[in-house]
């Protein structure tokens, strides 16, 4: 029988890892509100803004060690630029990828962004190779006792900042005009449209709006757990998994959706079986997405598969 | 209808692309040209040397296959081990080639391969090196993974390979007998377990907790574990596994603390062990962690920092050798080793580079005493390499053991300070 | 007796007299290991291209059919002793079963969550294989899959080995285009175009796109047999999502809906890995790394620009070009 201890330490390392995908499920359906896409290489730019923030924060090799970066600049800053390289990433990405093809099928669209992920993927490979890094903590100090378990310094930035980051979210489409046109063309793209509103304009901005969200999440997360080249991928499929878990379309529901999914996935891992921890993950999703868009009944088609759908 | 005609010359067409395209790499392979897919100097285009001495004679080149993993999870060894071979073909060919039996340099040719860490891309590799370049012996196989899945396609078309990485499965067969055609330079994971076993004795601890990377290194190594842990008592009140390249262990870590354990043992290379290790002391445990001999290099103490210091793990006389006795037999070789490849590539040698060394070396012995045939050069790797003083360790293969070296070639290390230190085994007591 | 001459008909012929006598030309054995796993691809490829092409249906997971197949032909001719021709059958025949038990509940769902639910499919079908050690040896993989062998005559040299998997994929592609061109064809082209008003019509939408995939899936089980008895070694990387992926890119390149584009795809990727990974490589200096690039750029760029895949779009283009220029 697990003890109280074990079970706190699981589930707060749980909600750290959790934060990360209610941030990218975040992403997710911000883009998909807007344009109706699903990109998969959301997680690349935890990857990208991470990895940009510790080349310039830190003495880093890149290019096989062919080159050395050492400008240490301050943490803020480095973090700053890393945010930004994600949102010209991400904006480029809509206006060279998502927007040409917006008139194709949903699985051409699909594939256009498995490509992309792939190619960042490989940028990001070829620059700085497989090795893992993190970021050094934002804090120093001992980490907190909590019912038992060990809470790091950097898992408490990593939960505060998730915090503030969904309420600032919430409060820019609440309060901003930029984010109520943002919801209005989701809502009603014909209508926005009449209103004058662009909506090529506001793709370009919800895809830069959620790789700087991810961005964001990687730095957070990067010295709790290291990155590496290839983290992207299984952060992008985990923050779908949040986001359908949340119904798809409802950014209070992704939250919710992630930190579930990463408490979920940490207890299974260390009491059922480690091996298989992104297993559990799948088969949650498999689970979800059957009972959730009524799958067992045949021919009844759930509301939010209307919208996606076919 | 039009459509399929298209189509059809398209695939034609695509047919003759590929004839064409296939057809060019047979005529290269006469020509003494570069190691493809490698990002340091080429050995072979130093060819106008051999001008030099227009007395000796020249003779046909040798030419000598590796498949390494330069990229992937395991390039932190295979990067090394491909700079060593790269270099070692140079000091080869800067010495005029290698004297073959007929008393005629030769030169040396090496024809390198990426597998990605991708025991199916080694396999593809290796069909090339023996296909397409006619490779007489082969060396490589960072991973165990890769090294295992080779052995067929190396039986059956009779080449001998010498392998740099551990498992046991690369040379030893179901019943305990060892592949023909298969070698290998590094330690088997079973001494390096009984290192680590020593030292558990020494302090007296009766419960470990046993963790590893979920590949074939990770698996061979946590099964010598639990076979030298039952021999001597001891009890694994922890078995768990990560996959490769996670870097949450957060879970796991918390059944370790659960299970109470008197220490680590972690198998694993620097990809995930350094993860691992930053995360083990940021959880706060106390126990003192171990490694085994996949963390031999400069990558870990880089990535895991201040959380590196206080790890032990047993490892070959490289990392330390400036301070053990000044009369070890290994000692001149290490050094010069050492001395060469931070010359030419302006940073320390690691454990895995010196497995590489060794292969090359046992390759160039051979090459020497017969010729490039391929079964005659198996038959002197099994019978000949006798008393060798290598970098890994001393080497002694007879039919029975086709690695060579055992427990007596590895030492334990401690890492402090980010630097590494001897232990003797009379102080295993004392440390972490 | 008419001999029905059409220059269709001739271009198949020889097609198939080239690929019967390329091994005969080539001569050096590693290339005509490069043509065998093109056919393997190929097959693999048809699959796909019927699933994602006619059916419509995004299948990111199509590796894991791949790897059934290997494993349980490899289970069956080397722990079980069932003869291998036997393995190789079953193997086709279960990942089809499969494919359709799989399938009831994965094709409820649509679009992106079907996308989703294939991948999620492959990630746990790999790490099954590679924990439960006893059975399927791991991550060290699986070794000493013994070679197919019908009635004493055993296919162990690589030209065997060609001529075997070639022989299948060309079965595969002819039952293939049979369906195509059958009422199961149509069918499946109408679903694709609307399946609102295929079903208006009659057609039965979710029992066509699941025979299709579990199709797709067997192709995919009989090129794993062949693929485990032509290597004689298996690992459960070999099939996971970067080669489904991997097999998404050969289908785009050829032509989603295109079963003789498939070949094109299969060939493109294959060689094109090659090429980057020896010639390019060694000019830039760099490994591995390059393919991925290239390889998603390839696949993002042909999709933008080319949505029903790279064949039949550029045909459909040279066909338009050469309507204006007439004009």
């Amino acid at each position: 029988m697990p003890s109280s201890e074990q079970l706190a330490q699981l589930i707060l390392s749980g909600i750290t890892q959790g934060s990360i995908y209610a941030l990218i499920a975040l992403g997710f359906v911000t883009i998909y509100n807007v344009t109706g896409v699903i990109n998969f290489s959301q997680g690349e730019f935890a990857v990208i803004g991470a990895f940009v923030a510790i080349t310039l924060s830190q003495k880093v090799l890149l290019w096989h060690g062919q080159m050395t970066a050492s400008l240490e600049w301050p943490l803020p800053v480095a973090a700053l630029i890393g945010v930004t390289t994600a949102v010209v990433i991400g904006a480029l990405l809509y206006r060279l990828g998502i927007q040409p093809s917006r008139n194709a099928s949903p699985l051409s669209q699909i594939v256009v962004t498995i490509g992309a992920s792939i190619a960042l993927r490989g940028v990001v490979l070829l620059v700085w190779g497989t090795d893992p890094y993190r970021l050094t903590p934002f804090t120093e100090g001992p980490p907190f006792e909590f019912f038992g378990a060990i809470l790091t310094r950097q898992s408490v930035w990593v939960m505060g900042l998730t915090v503030v980051f969904v309420v600032s979210l919430f409060l820019f489409f609440k309060y901003t005009l930029i984010g109520k046109a943002l919801r209005a063309s989701s809502a009603n793209p014909g209508a926005a449209r009449l209103m004058g509103i662009n909506p090529r304009q506001m793709g370009l901005i919800a895809f830069a709006l959620s790789a700087g969200l991810s961005a964001l999440a990687g730095i957070v997360v990067s010295p709790v757990t290291f990155t590496t080249f290839d983290r992207g991928l299984m952060l992008s499929l985990k923050g779908f998994v949040a986001m359908i878990m949340g119904g798809l379309t409802d950014p209070v529901g992704a939250v919710v959706g992630g930190l579930i999914l990463g408490v979920v996935e940490s207890l299974a891992a260390g009491l059922i079986s480690s091996g298989y921890r992104d297993a559990f993950t799948f088969a949650i999703l498999v689970i979800v997405l059957l009972v959730r868009l009524g799958g067992f009944i045949k021919g009844r088609k759930g509301e939010a598969l209307e919208r996606a759908g076919l | 209808m039009k459509n399929k005609l298209n189509i059809l010359i398209s695939i034609l067409a695509v047919f003759g692309l590929l004839l064409a395209a296939c057809a060019t790499p047979t005529t290269e392979a006469p020509k003494p040209t570069a190691a493809p897919a490698q990002p340091t100097a080429v050995p072979a285009t130093k060819a106008p040397e051999p001008t030099k001495a227009p007395e000796v004679v020249k003779g046909d080149p040798y030419t000598i296959g590796a498949f390494i993993s330069s990229t992937g999870g395991a390039s932190s060894l295979g990067q090394p081990e491909a700079d060593t071979v790269t270099m070692m073909a140079e000091q080869f060919n800067k010495a005029g080639g290698i004297k073959g039996p007929d008393g005629k340099m030769h030169e040396v040719v090496v024809k390198m391969y990426d597998d990605q860490s991708d025991p199916t891309k080694a396999v593809e590799a290796v069909k090339k090196i023996i296909e397409s370049d006619k490779a007489v012996v082969i060396v490589g196989g960072t991973s165990s993974g890769a090294s295992v899945a080779v052995n067929e396609t190396v039986t059956k078309a009779k080449v001998p390979f010498i392998s740099v990485a551990s498992s046991s499965a690369i040379v030893t067969k179901a019943d305990g007998s060892q592949h023909e055609w298969v070698f290998k330079t590094p330690q088997q994971n079973l001494p390096v377990a009984m290192v680590q076993i020593d030292w558990l004795k020494a302090k007296g601890f009766t419960k470990i907790a046993s963790i590893g990377v979920n590949d074939a290194f990770g698996k061979d190594s946590m099964a010598a574990m639990k076979k030298a842990a039952g021999d001597a008592n001891i009890k694994l009140v922890y078995e768990g596994t990560f996959e490769p390249k996670t870097t949450d262990f957060s879970a796991q870590i918390t059944a370790i603390k659960a299970a109470a354990p008197e220490a680590v043992i972690v198998h694993a290379v620097p990809a995930e062990g350094a993860p691992f290790t930053v995360q083990y002391r940021d959880l706060g445990l106390k126990f003192p962690l171990v490694h085994n001999h996949g963390i031999g290099n400069q990558a870990f103490i880089d990535t895991a920092k201040v959380a590196a210091n206080g790890v032990l793990f047993p490892i070959g006389k490289i990392l330390v050798i400036d301070q053990l006795a000044a009369n070890d037999p290994q000692k001149p070789v290490i050094d010069k080793y050492i001395a060469d490849y931070k010359a030419k590539f302006n940073k320390a040698p690691s454990s895995f580079g010196g497995h590489a060394w060794d292969a090359m070396i046992m390759v160039k012995m051979a090459l020497e005493a017969v010729g490039p045939d391929s079964a005659k050069i198996r038959d002197f790797l099994e019978t000949k390499i006798v008393k060798f003083v290598g970098i890994s360790g001393v080497f002694n293969i007879d039919a029975k053991d086709h690695t060579g070296i055992g427990k007596e070639s590895l030492v334990m290390v401690q890492i402090k300070d980010g630097k590494w230190l001897y232990v003797a085994p009379a102080d295993y007591a004392k440390v972490p | 007796m008419k001999l029905n001459l059409s220059p269709e008909r001739i271009a198949v012929i020889i097609f198939v007299v080239a690929i019967a006598a390329a091994p005969f030309v080539i001569q050096n054995n590693y290339q005509i290991f490069m043509l065998t796993l093109i056919g393997l691809y190929t097959m693999l490829t048809v699959g796909l291209s019927l699933v994602m092409g006619y059916a419509g249906q995004a299948s990111l997971g199509h590796a894991t059919f791949y790897g059934m197949g290997a494993y349980i032909t490899a289970l069956l001719s080397a722990r079980l002793g069932v003869p291998s021709w036997a393995a190789l059958l079953a193997a086709g025949v279960l990942s089809a079963l499969i494919g359709y038990v799989l399938g009831v509940p994965i094709f409820r769902l649509r679009g992106h969550y079907l996308a989703m639910a294939t991948l999620g499919l492959n990630v746990i079908f790999v790490l099954i294989m590679k924990n439960e050690v006893a059975v399927t040896g791991g991550p060290s993989g699986f070794t000493d899959i013994p070679p197919l062998s019908i009635g004493g005559f055993v296919f162990d040299s690589d030209v065997k080995l060609y001529m075997l998997v070639w022989a299948a994929t060309l079965a595969v592609m002819a039952h293939a285009l049979n369906i195509v061109n059958s009422r199961v064809g149509r069918a499946l082209r109408a679903i694709h175009t609307s399946e609102v008003a295929a079903e208006s019509l009659g057609v039965d939408a979710n029992s066509f796109k699941l025979k299709v995939f579990a199709l797709g899936a067997g192709y995919a089980g009989i090129a794993g047999g062949l693929y485990a008895q032509a290597i004689h070694f298996i690992s459960p990387s070999s099939f996971d999502i970067l080669v489904s992926i991997e097999l998404v890119t050969m289908a785009a390149i050829g032509g989603l809906a295109s079963i003789w584009g498939s070949i094109f795809g299969a060939a493109t990727v294959v060689l094109l890995a090659q090429f980057i990974r020896d010639k390019l490589a060694e000019g830039l200096g760099l490994t591995g790394e390059l393919e991925i690039i290239v390889f998603g750029f390839l696949l993002a760029i042909i999709m933008v620009l080319l949505p029903e895949g790279l064949t039949t779009g550029g045909l459909r283009l040279f066909r338009e070009w050469k309507a204006r220029g007439k004009l």
